[in-house]
């Protein structure tokens, strides 16, 4: 989950910007520290080389210095902030090889579903995509707030309800990473961990006409049964029955999570 | 070894001319001062509630419009007792000055009665549109409205609690000199409360209506 | 007749919290029986309960945040001790109770701990700096205090009864809606905040108005001291920023209480509305809290190097440029929200622009160092030590701001690895300096230098060995608020964590340790002259601690570093003419203050457990109070011109002594 060893281009540009500020920044950085330790040393009271300035309290000639110093430093990261956020702005799409993929990301108490319309299929916790394509995320909630985080792809994004939020990112190395919920969304949020599987493209389609064509429906009776909360303990994969469903979340069609099952234990008889 | 150099005088040094401070300012003045900042703290309150109003004034989620909704014709008459209780307890601020007992008790008895018939005449829009099904959990629009108008109602009612404990302390302790003082605040807040009411009725209820 | 509080409010089945809050109950039990079996209690009482001196509330003000600061600190420990557990395993904390120590961690070190020392700092200083005798309202000081005060206790209570906010410190909704909270944890949070927002929002006004119009003769703006000058910037943020807190928290509370739809999911409420309005008090917040920690740090800095502050105009432009920007940033808490990449540019690039102001201050501090003649006692160690350490936090501060980094680093531990680093690096050392460089002020005695030292080593050291480690692990993609993990790349991190955690543990029973030998030895560490420091401002001009009414006569003030300046005159001029007199009138102490706050706690208490009957008995209890003020017919006392003149010449001959001594040397 190491974002300095990124996996596709949004995550490796990113950890270039990272760097590259930090590296403006020491080079300013690094000369103050070690310029308030030489001053302390040098000007401590018990030694007598140095000189004693009591009056000393002024010179245009510094603060003009010390003026110019950050506020160039801050024009050079501020054209770095200008650039960066345009170029990598999250829901700016990416270009790649193949055909690119529509991933519908719903954040749930406490797991994820991800549906993919186009090829009829969703999945639980776990995340499967090709390799190379441009991935184009649209992201909701079912219930609280949430952030969809791959570590190694790049750029973070919340997740709310009654919003949609677009993400657009490309895996360019086969292999299986981890996302994870970036925002605390209540007791079982430490459990919202996913696996991604970047798989070659041609073994991605096999995967969703497969699934496509399994027994296992996500229909209106399991869809009411994922926005309880609950852990999943496996990670499961769906023939996705309605298209429509990411819409139905997203505008508040479909209820939001119920929350709580049972109101907690204080205050039980006052409960709305 | 002893030091010998003065911190120099920037002003002197510079040759300006600067007034020197003269030292505590009188309580009058601190107290009133004081009063402004906090009148100042309120307003920011509001504009937090009227920037929620703002952001929320198109989410009915199906449910009723201001246009369908306020009596441009009350409203109006709300404004005119506020406006007019301004007035009134202008002439009670007068009144103290001069140290007239009868005219403050009678100047702020008036205020008193005015912002009463205010707070009835809201009161009843607030039950009447609660009644019409259209209460403050209808809708986040609805949410925004109550809480504005009705915070700016709490404060009248928080106005009208202080008016009467001036006008006891007034009779029972006269225009002494913290009594004075306090008069100065309280009509500070109430004129306050007439300028957030010239907001409220522009923003909720013109505009409101219009839309 | 209770509303929603029963017997199942007191979690007996919860060993942790139980015994902590018996652990506490029974303290606080051990402590008032030996005040009252004493006989301190009419001393208290009169001396420091019903207390309008400004200087009592600032000490009774850092007393708070020194006793918040230890359960805001165990709440640390076991989050750091939780994380070093819980890999493969659930830990010892269960997720509610866990989620609850962290949202109590951040509300209390925010709210109670840091706030309440440096208002209580800027209470006990800034009027002694003013060369003045009181605050502007004394008696309303008084108030603000004690609903300071009151906030704590029911975040306290929430410890034994009921539970706390399990949302973090600040409860983003719908996960605090009712629908996903319904316990009455948000509800403590609610109340607590709004009812220490006021004692804030007072704290404010009052100091605003004494900086503005309560100065000695010839205290013009530009010849106050540089804490002065935060003072007077930071309250006046808190003017403009707690209200925000106020409407935003009164929002959720309709919410939650009334079935409102401001941040539902339901009929139209808007969830990012809510973030926007706390953040634009929370940043604000961030300043100010830091700038009184910079204010302490110019006047520690330029003290200890025997000269003026560098760059004194630069000073105050810095500040007050602060002041203004940090209005101006707010949606850099949210990057990740996809508000599209010209708001995200805009507010990346202002947030950056406050780091210019910010570097200018660290080198005028640089330079007031060039040419000085340091000594290295503690505080100045504590400023040294915050003046690298909080470089380093600006570094990783301005990395967040840039919008691509942030995508990467927002919400991980990266994060929380910067703002621990700017909060305790600046604001929490430059307390600590601030406790130190005015403790003999206050008190009249020095603490133990060997202590403060060794206290001030074990939290340097522990705060780099607690937080470079959550840096790293948020590189590792870790993000806050995890009550187990799985990744076993982490864990060696987050075990180097804890052991900086249990560094400053002992750096803080160190400051224990400091605080008794150095009452115990109080008559070694005595400050006669009420000038421990060779100090610049008025402050020091006086003796430690004050009499009452601070100056026996007024100082008159032609520049500034007021005090230094005074001394170079006595120096050269051998003898001073006799001052005059004259009686001084002083505000009586009052309990309005006391008997508010706990009209306030009842009204707090009764309102998050729904019980309508005491909230109304408590609103009426606080209305009744200051009506009962209101009457009184004398609000001052006169101290009569001999009893001036006998304090006063008593400390005149210490200070003459000292002087003749330095002036001999």
């Amino acid at each position: 989950m190491n974002i300095l060893d990124p996996q596709g281009p949004i995550g490796a540009a990113e950890k270039t910007i990272l760097i590259d500020s930090v590296g403006i920044m020491l080079a300013i950085v690094v000369p103050t520290i070690i310029a308030i330790f030489a001053f302390a040393f040098w000007f401590r009271q018990s030694n007598p080389r140095a000189t004693y300035m009591p009056a000393w309290a002024e010179s245009g000639r510094i603060e003009l210095v010390v003026w110019s110093i950050p506020t160039l430093t801050v024009i050079l990261l501020g054209g770095v902030a200008w650039i960066g956020a345009h170029e990598l702005d999250p829901g700016k799409p990416v270009e790649g090889t193949g055909q690119a993929i529509t991933i519908q990301v719903v954040s749930l108490d406490w797991k994820w579903l991800f549906i993919y319309p186009d090829q009829r299929v969703a999945t639980l916790n776990t995340l499967t995509v090709p390799v190379g394509a441009p991935l184009n995320f649209q992201l909701t909630s079912a219930s609280v707030m949430n952030v969809f985080f791959i570590p190694q792809f790049g750029s973070m994004i919340y997740t709310m309800n009654g919003m949609t939020t677009r993400l657009s990112l490309r895996a360019d190395e086969v292999g299986t990473y981890q996302g994870l919920s970036a925002h605390f969304s209540g007791d079982g949020f430490p459990d919202m961990m996913f696996d991604v599987h970047v798989v070659p493209q041609n073994e991605f389609s096999d995967w969703a006409t497969k699934t496509a064509h399994g027994d296992n429906a996500l229909n209106a009776d399991v869809y009411q049964e994922l926005v309880k909360q609950s852990v999943p303990k496996d990670r499961s994969v769906y023939r996705l029955d309605d298209p429509e469903l990411f819409l139905g979340i997203a505008t508040r069609r479909i209820a939001p999570g119920p929350g709580p099952e049972q109101t907690a234990k204080i205050g039980a008889s006052d409960a709305r | 070894m002893s030091v010998t150099t003065m911190t120099p005088d920037l002003h002197q040094a510079q040759g300006l001319e600067v007034t020197d401070n003269p030292g505590p300012a009188p309580k009058r003045i601190v107290t009133g001062y004081g009063f402004w900042i906090f009148i100042l703290s309120d307003m920011v309150m509001f504009s937090c509630f009227f920037a929620a109003f703002a952001v929320l004034s198109g989410e009915t989620a199906g449910g009723p419009h201001g246009a369908e909704l306020f009596n441009l014709k009350n409203v109006a008459i709300e404004t005119g007792c506020l406006l007019l209780s301004s007035f009134t307890c202008g002439m009670a601020s007068i009144a103290a000055d001069l140290r007239n007992r009868f005219w403050f008790q009678v100047a702020m008895a008036v205020t008193c009665a005015l912002g009463l018939a205010f707070l009835w005449i809201e009161f009843h829009e607030f039950a009447d549109l609660v009644a019409r099904g259209a209460g403050p959990s209808r809708s986040a629009f609805l949410s925004a409205f109550f809480t504005l108008v009705g915070c700016h109602g709490l404060h009248v009612s928080a106005g009208v609690l202080w008016l009467l404990t001036m006008m006891a302390q007034v009779f029972a302790k006269g225009f002494r000199a913290d009594i004075q003082r306090r008069i100065l605040c309280f009509a500070l807040f109430w004129h306050a409360l007439d300028i957030i009411w010239v907001a409220v009725f522009s923003v909720v209820y013109l505009l409101g209506s219009g839309a | 007749m209770l509303g929603k509080l029963t017997w199942a409010a007191i979690p007996f089945d919860q060993p942790i919290p139980l015994l902590a809050g018996a652990v506490v109950l029974v303290a606080i039990l051990a402590v008032l029986v030996w005040v009252v079996v004493k006989g301190h209690l009419p001393y208290l009482w009169h001396e420091w309960i019903t207390s309008v001196d400004h200087k009592r509330i600032g000490v009774m003000y850092v007393l708070l945040a020194s006793v918040m600061l230890l359960r805001g600190f165990s709440d640390a420990l076991m989050m750091r001790a939780q994380q070093a557990v819980a890999f493969h395993s659930p830990g010892f904390l269960p997720p509610e109770h866990y989620n609850q120590i962290f949202s109590a961690h951040g509300t209390i070190m925010i709210f109670f701990v840091a706030m309440p020392f440096v208002i209580g700092l800027m209470n006990l200083v800034v009027p002694l700096q003013l060369g003045v005798r009181d605050v502007a309202f004394p008696t309303l000081n008084s108030v603000g205090f004690w609903l300071t005060a009151t906030g704590a206790l029911l975040v306290n209570v929430s410890l034994v009864v009921g539970e706390f906010a399990r949302t973090g410190w600040l409860p983003y909704p719908p996960l605090s809606e009712m629908t996903y909270s319904p316990g009455v944890g948000v509800d403590y949070y609610l109340w607590s905040l709004e009812i220490s927002g006021v004692g804030t929002l007072v704290a404010g006004v009052n100091l605003v108005t004494t900086v503005l119009k309560i100065r000695t003769k010839g205290m013009n703006y530009l010849r106050m001291p540089m804490f002065c000058w935060t003072t007077l910037a930071s309250n006046l943020l808190i003017i403009a920023a707690f209200p925000i807190l106020t409407a935003t928290l009164a929002m959720l509370i309709l919410d939650r209480y009334l079935g409102f739809h401001f941040f539902t999911n339901e009929a139209g409420g808007n969830m990012m509305m809510f973030m926007n309005l706390i953040w634009a008090w929370g940043h604000p917040e961030v300043y100010i809290l830091v700038l009184p920690a910079f204010g302490i740090f110019s006047e520690v800095v330029s003290t200890f190097s025997g000269k003026p502050l560098f760059g004194y105009r630069s000073m105050v432009l810095a500040t007050m440029a602060i002041c203004i920007l940090s209005f101006m940033v707010w949606l850099h808490h949210f990057f990740t929200m996809g508000a599209g990449a010209d708001v995200n540019a805009i507010f990346g690039i202002a947030s950056m622009i406050i780091a210019v102001p910010t570097g200018v201050k660290i080198y005028n501090w640089l330079f007031t160092m060039y040419g000085g003649r340091i000594r290295f006692d503690t505080p100045m160690l504590w400023s040294i030590g915050f003046m690298v350490t909080f470089i380093l936090g600006g570094l990783t501060g301005v990395l967040l701001a840039v919008p691509p980094a942030d995508f990467l680093l927002h919400n991980s531990l990266f994060l929380i690895a910067h703002f621990h680093n700017v909060i305790i690096g600046g604001v929490l050392f430059g307390a600590f300096a601030g406790y130190t460089y005015w403790f003999p002020k206050a008190f009249g005695f020095k603490l133990h230098e060997g202590l403060g030292k060794a206290a001030f080593w074990f939290w340097l050291v522990g705060f780099y060995v607690a937080f470079f480690p959550l840096y790293a692990v948020g590189f590792l993609g870790m993000t806050r608020r995890m009550q187990h993990y799985d990744v076993p790349e982490w864990r060696p991190w987050l075990m180097a964590a804890s052991v900086g955690a249990v560094l400053i543990l002992i750096g803080i029973i160190f400051q224990i340790a400091q605080l008794v030998v150095s009452i115990r030895d109080r008559e070694e560490l005595r400050d006669h002259t009420g000038d421990p420091w060779d100090g610049r401002s008025l402050e020091w001009a006086t003796s430690s601690p004050p009499p009452v009414f601070n100056f026996a006569v007024l100082p008159d003030v032609s520049g500034e570093d007021a005090y230094w300046a005074q001394k170079v005159r006595a120096k050269q001029e051998a003898s001073a003419e006799e001052p005059h007199y004259e009686a001084i009138e002083m505000p009586r102490n009052s309990p309005t203050g006391f008997v508010c706050a706990f009209f306030a706690t009842i009204t707090g208490f009764a309102l998050i457990w729904h019980i309508w009957w005491m909230v109304i008995a408590g609103l009426i209890g606080a209305f009744a109070t200051f009506v009962v003020f209101a009457w009184r017919d004398h609000d001052e006392y006169e101290i009569p011109a001999e009893e001036v003149a006998r304090i006063d010449q008593a400390n005149i001959s210490e200070r003459r002594d000292m002087i003749s001594a330095a002036g001999s040397v």
